[in-house]
């Protein structure tokens, strides 16, 4: 396959970033995205210019690293999977394809196409835990879960804290994210203890970073890899509603 | 007003939206269930709704709080509008192609227009009810509804801009039926298709009804 890539370079996170154009020749439609990049690195770095910089880690689709927004979609054209796991068999010859980092106010980029994402982090931080004691493990049948709630909970855990939701979200809102890791615990017994006080800290932490306010058009359930459902933005939404009511 | 409702957390902002939402599409139902007595021919049906819709004091408290709500409807919508734009101070070289409800993207424009309507509306009725205005009148002074819905509703230009804002309406609340209940986490239990499809039915036959009436007087009350 013959290709045109459109990629945002940006020496820094001070300096003011362009599209760079580049070709690319002989590239196997069996490719991932990112070893299609590999490839025009190695072209560049031969050529004594800079490579590209992009995140990736596991390149298995569940560490959540890459954060490339792709002609218009993040993480590229293919629905429920991450960029590493997106194949160039999805593209056709002779393509130009745009290739741009996350763009929200909470996501600043770091260099080309790499964003900081510790506002995620932050976020967690704030109250994305349980706190238990150490020791001993428990028994592991002492606390009963009704399976459903187990399923859901499991659904929501599911979630790779990638950002794909802020990046698709018009609003670049990180209610997906958020919900999700209030739901993997609002739906277990072990989460409830702390439930009011995880959901109030959370919300308060996501608005603090400056993410923007849902407005229900649910680009990020249609763009998460990972399938989260926006029932998750409803379940954290109640549990807001019923913190507020309840907590001193 | 403005500082403490930007104080307000995301979610809180959305929950207000979404009750004074749900509150603005019972009125609308209660302003339907009137407009549609101007199908009668015998005008009394039309001035006697209104009539009490005028000096009931129920209604009155009501007038209040339906003023209040739907400032604070748009308030909050523009609040939530700004802080979006400002969450993604850089935009996207190639637009987001998201698979997405169309109408959902178009809130804020939706609801500019609907907001230019209403005052237009206001102009129309409302302060010839406050006597800001002159407009037709009994001759104990009480504002003639009936005959002003007529005077409108014969002219073309007006009808055709009344039914085109309807259908934009009824974009608006396509998205918002639903959306409100996702705000107030009431759409993750059994019921949510069943709110989806009503929403849906809702955002219809609302807007419809209104609509039924300038083409009525457009062309069967103008045949008389």
């Amino acid at each position: 396959m013959n290709l045109t890539l459109k990629i945002w370079r940006q020496k820094d996170a001070k300096s003011k970033g362009k599209f760079v154009t580049y070709t690319l020749e002989n590239i196997s439609p069996n490719c991932s995205f990112l070893e299609m990049l590999d490839i025009l690195n190695e072209s560049l770095i031969q050529k004594n210019e800079e490579p590209v910089v992009f995140d990736h880690d596991c390149r298995e689709g569940i560490c959540g690293m890459c954060s490339l927004y792709i002609n218009g979609r993040p993480h590229g054209p293919d629905d429920a999977v991450t960029a590493c796991q997106l194949h160039m068999r999805k593209f056709k010859d002779g393509d130009t394809i745009t290739v741009e980092p996350w763009r929200a106010k909470p996501f600043p980029v770091i260099k080309d196409l790499m964003v900081d994402r510790t506002a995620f982090d932050k976020i967690i931080q704030a109250g994305g835990y349980i706190s238990v004691n150490t020791g001993g493990a428990m028994e592991a049948n002492h606390i009963l879960i009704p399976k459903p709630a187990a399923e859901l909970s499991m659904d929501a855990a599911a979630c790779i804290g990638c950002g794909a939701c802020v990046a698709a979200c018009k609003n670049a809102s990180a209610m997906l994210f958020v919900s999700a890791k209030i739901s993997q615990f609002a739906l277990l017994p072990q989460g409830r203890p702390e439930a009011s006080e995880r959901v109030m800290k959370m919300v308060k932490m996501m608005d603090d970073l400056g993410f923007g306010n849902c407005t229900n058009t649910y680009a990020c359930e249609a763009e998460c890899p990972k399938s989260i459902s926006r029932s998750n933005i409803a379940r954290m939404n109640l549990e807001f509603i019923c913190a507020k009511a309840s907590w001193e | 007003m403005s500082a403490s409702l930007l104080r307000f957390s995301s979610i809180t902002k959305k929950i207000w939206m979404a009750l004074l939402g749900i509150f603005l599409l019972i009125f609308l139902v209660v302003h339907l269930s009137i407009n549609l007595c101007l199908l009668r021919s015998d005008p009394r049906w039309f001035n006697d709704a209104a009539h009490f819709m005028g000096t009931n004091y129920v209604v009155k408290v009501f007038e209040i709080v339906l003023f209040a709500g739907f400032i604070l409807h748009v308030a909050l919508g523009i609040i939530l509008q700004v802080q979006n734009w400002m969450s993604r101070p850089v935009r996207y070289a190639v637009n987001n192609k998201s698979t997405t409800p169309f109408l959902s993207k178009y809130m804020i424009w939706t609801g500019g227009i609907i907001l230019l309507f209403l005052v237009i509306h206001l102009t129309n009725f409302y302060i010839i009810k406050l006597g800001w205005a002159s407009g037709p009148r009994f001759i104990d002074g009480e504002p003639n509804f009936y005959q002003r819905a007529v005077d409108l509703f014969s002219q073309p230009v007006y009808s055709l801009g009344y039914i085109l804002l309807f259908i934009v309406l009824g974009f608006h609340l396509n998205h918002a039926f639903q959306a409100a209940f996702q705000s107030l986490g009431l759409n993750f239990t059994k019921y949510s298709r069943c709110i989806e499809r009503f929403g849906i039915v809702y955002s219809i036959v609302v807007p419809l009804g209104f609509i039924i009436i300038p083409i009525y007087f457009l062309l069967i009350h103008s045949a008389l």
